[in-house]
């Protein structure tokens, strides 16, 4: 047998189960975003039409998914860079020379990411709660007047980052953490030597031995974060007025609540292409700022 | 690998053995949800003695999952023999072909007589001219409130109508100080908006229930009644989860009107504090002028088409429809039942929290029977979100909610001009 045959069959159960549970479904997908696959199809499928694009244009033309476009831009805007900075700074603190207990730190940060969200959200939402909540109580000491996190629209997806950023961040601080052990010891000997500042010794040395993490963590982040959905489910299912409402959110609606299997299916491929979008871009301007 | 192979020889073998044994009995796949699948395995043994070589399968489902497992099993041709339907979901299912149409076996029956329910509740279960469920425990929308509160704003009763009801509001939220409102509508249910719109004297739907009649100056009302409602200050606008405990405010005096159902007097009775256990009371909705519809809810016990043993599966019906076993089943979840037998037998409505409910399921009103409602509904309860928070004016809101009404109906209208019967 030549060497690539047995490398292909090596590869082809992987190859197969990708396919049968990946591209078919993909593709079933694709085909059922060009009907009006609804309950009534359902009933009879002589009552399934070709609409061509007419699911596109349409969900184009909603208010609606314009709306929950915004939501998840404003989510993922909001909630990336912050995550990112959080897990940077938390690991620059626990990986930090002065820092006793590390482990133990290490575990506490990371802690959330492994929790479950319905269990954590139900106590996020007594922490936000306008009268008797913990954040509220602190605002109050501060001399800030209450506000409504989870009820008014324009603080709850505010109170949506925030709750994710803390569920999330600890994933990314491990794999900054490990990236931060790498960075050779005699750079910083080397740049304090030269006289580098703190800071400095963290623009030059710290920060460009971090790039291809944070390009790779960013890239990971983004996609998670455009798939919100888990936390406005729990917190606020997508209200005050729409304020949470996220794509996928209105996706699972489309199709698991309504049943609008066409629709829906409309709305995952519009997804998909604007996460293709956004990665690419990001990877150019990732292998710029590296090179 | 020779371990393995034996291994499944005997697997198989017991598998071959279970069908055999089963064979000379048959078995009924039952779905049920929530508090009445537990309870049902007291009720069940009594029908399997009385019908030998019958095994009752019950099948619990969470109420959050149940309605996405029926549409999947549907779809996947899994469906069980019979099942416990929430009375808003038969219009979905019926439209999916998936229940038997049940009008020949009620003629033919001695235990269940239509006359004997709740007209209200019954129209649920009739969906083109054919009857797919039986009413099985029933709920409406009321009026829960504190007579303590109410009696010090001035008001001995609960008014009938909209207009004494604003007035009785209106007092006790001016005597609250700021402190207290009238009554609370969580913005995040469409049930307080829905049970006032039922009351109009037109159809939420029109044109053979292929376009929405939300344009209609009465419902244009309603809605302007409901909006009116936050903009005086008698209702704060939240949602639930702002409100932590419900009970707990009720008690407080944060409100002194709640609008809910039957499952909340057992709530309200062990949740309240003992020095409140006189001062609430339950009164039926009031109306444009006099006492108004609420909404038709409840379950109902529905037999799929696709059942091998529909027969049988209607017995069950027949016995869970018997007056003494609804007794029982009153007795051991409190849920209302669906015969007015079972009322008077077990002397339900002597109690005065739940008179009112006898009351007013006499004036409930289905809601209209299309697949779509949920959705259209769903719509109803962001717009009127809208319109409350001040983003639109009461007439944008209706005629928004009409629009997306016709478009959510589109499919329907082109499927009735076809002739396609649905």
């Amino acid at each position: 047998m030549k060497r690539s045959t047995v490398g292909l069959l090596f590869a082809l159960p992987a190859l197969l189960v990708i396919g049968v549970f990946f591209f078919v479904p993909v593709l079933i997908a694709l085909c059922l975003s060009v009907t009006d696959f609804d309950i009534y199809a359902l009933a009879d499928l002589s009552n399934l039409r070709w609409v061509g694009l007419r699911n596109y244009t349409e969900l184009l033309s909603t208010p609606l998914f314009w709306r929950a476009l915004g939501n998840t831009l404003y989510f993922t805007l909001l909630g990336v860079p912050l995550s990112i900075a959080t897990s940077v700074g938390a690991a620059l603190l626990v990986n930090a020379r002065a820092a006793r207990f590390k482990g133990v730190f290490r575990t506490a940060l990371f802690a959330p990411v492994v929790t479950t969200v319905v269990a954590v959200a139900i106590i996020w939402r007594y922490l936000l709660h306008t009268r008797y909540g913990l954040v509220n109580y602190g605002l109050g000491r501060l001399g800030i007047s209450p506000i409504d996190w989870l009820g008014d629209p324009h603080w709850a997806m505010p109170a949506i980052v925030l709750f994710s950023v803390w569920k999330n961040f600890g994933y990314n601080m491990v794999i900054v953490l490990a990236a931060l052990q790498q960075v050779p010891e005699d750079l910083y000997e080397a740049a304090s030597l030269d006289g580098a500042s703190a800071v400095q010794q963290f623009r030059h040395v710290t920060l460009p031995a971090l790039a291809p993490t944070l390009l790779f963590v960013s890239i990971l982040t983004m996609a998670g974060y455009f798939q919100l959905f888990a936390e406005p489910y729990v917190m606020t299912q997508g209200g005050p007025a729409q304020s949470t409402l996220s794509v996928l959110y209105l996706l699972y609606e489309e199709g698991f609540k309504w049943w609008n299997l066409g629709r829906a299916s409309a709305v995952a491929f519009v997804l998909f292409l604007m996460m293709f979008a956004v990665t690419l871009v990001q990877l150019r301007l990732g292998r710029e700022a590296v090179s | 690998m020779g371990q393995l192979l034996r291994l499944g020889l005997v697997l198989l073998l017991a598998v071959l053995g279970g069908c055999g044994r089963d064979s000379g009995r048959s078995e009924l796949r039952f779905w049920a949800m929530g508090r009445e699948s537990e309870v049902l395995a007291e009720l069940i043994p009594e029908f399997e003695r009385l019908h030998p070589g019958v095994v009752v399968k019950i099948e619990q489902l969470p109420w959050t999952a149940a309605h996405e497992k029926l549409l999947t099993a549907v779809a996947g041709d899994s469906t069980p023999d019979l099942c416990q339907l929430g009375n808003t979901w038969i219009p979905e299912l019926a439209a999916l072909k998936a229940l038997a149409p049940l009008d020949a076996r009620i003629a033919a029956s001695a235990v269940v007589r239509p006359d004997d329910y709740f007209p209200g509740i019954w129209a649920t279960n009739v969906i083109g001219g054919a009857t797919y469920g039986i009413p099985w425990y029933v709920d409406t929308r009321l009026l829960f409130y504190r007579k303590d509160l109410l009696a010090q704003a001035g008001f001995a009763s609960v008014p009938g109508t909209w207009a004494g009801w604003e007035r009785a509001l209106a007092a006790i939220t001016a005597r609250g100080a700021g402190r207290r409102f009238g009554v609370l509508l969580p913005l995040n249910e469409y049930e307080p908006l829905l049970a006032f719109a039922l009351q109009q004297r037109t159809g939420l739907l029109k044109d053979d229930l292929t376009r929405g009649n939300f344009d209609s100056p009465e419902f244009e009302r309603t809605l302007g009644f409901y909006a009116g409602m936050f903009a005086h200050g008698y209702a704060p606008p939240v949602t639930n989860s702002q409100i932590a405990n419900v009970w707990t405010e009720f008690g407080r005096g944060y409100f002194a009107f709640y609008i809910s159902g039957p499952w909340n007097i057992g709530e309200f009775r062990r949740r309240l504090p003992p020095a409140l256990a006189g001062q609430w009371e339950t009164a039926p909705l009031p109306g444009p002028d006099g006492p108004g519809a609420s909404i038709a809810g409840g379950a109902s016990l529905a037999v799929f088409r696709r059942s091998r043993h529909a027969a049988l599966a209607w017995q069950l019906v027949e016995y869970l429809s018997r007056p003494e076993v609804q007794v029982r089943f009153h007795a051991l979840t409190g849920d209302l039942p669906g015969r007015r037998a079972a009322w008077a037998a077990a002397g339900i409505a002597g109690d005065s929290h739940t008179a009112a409910f006898r009351d007013q399921l006499e004036r409930v009103r289905p809601t209209p029977p299309v697949p779509e409602w949920e959705q259209i509904v769903t719509e109803m309860r962001i717009l009127a979100e809208h319109v409350v928070r001040g983003e639109m004016s009461v007439h944008d809101g209706a005629l928004e909610l009409n629009r997306r009404a016709d478009r959510m109906l589109a499919k329907r209208r082109s499927l009735v001009a076809e002739g396609v019967r649905l």
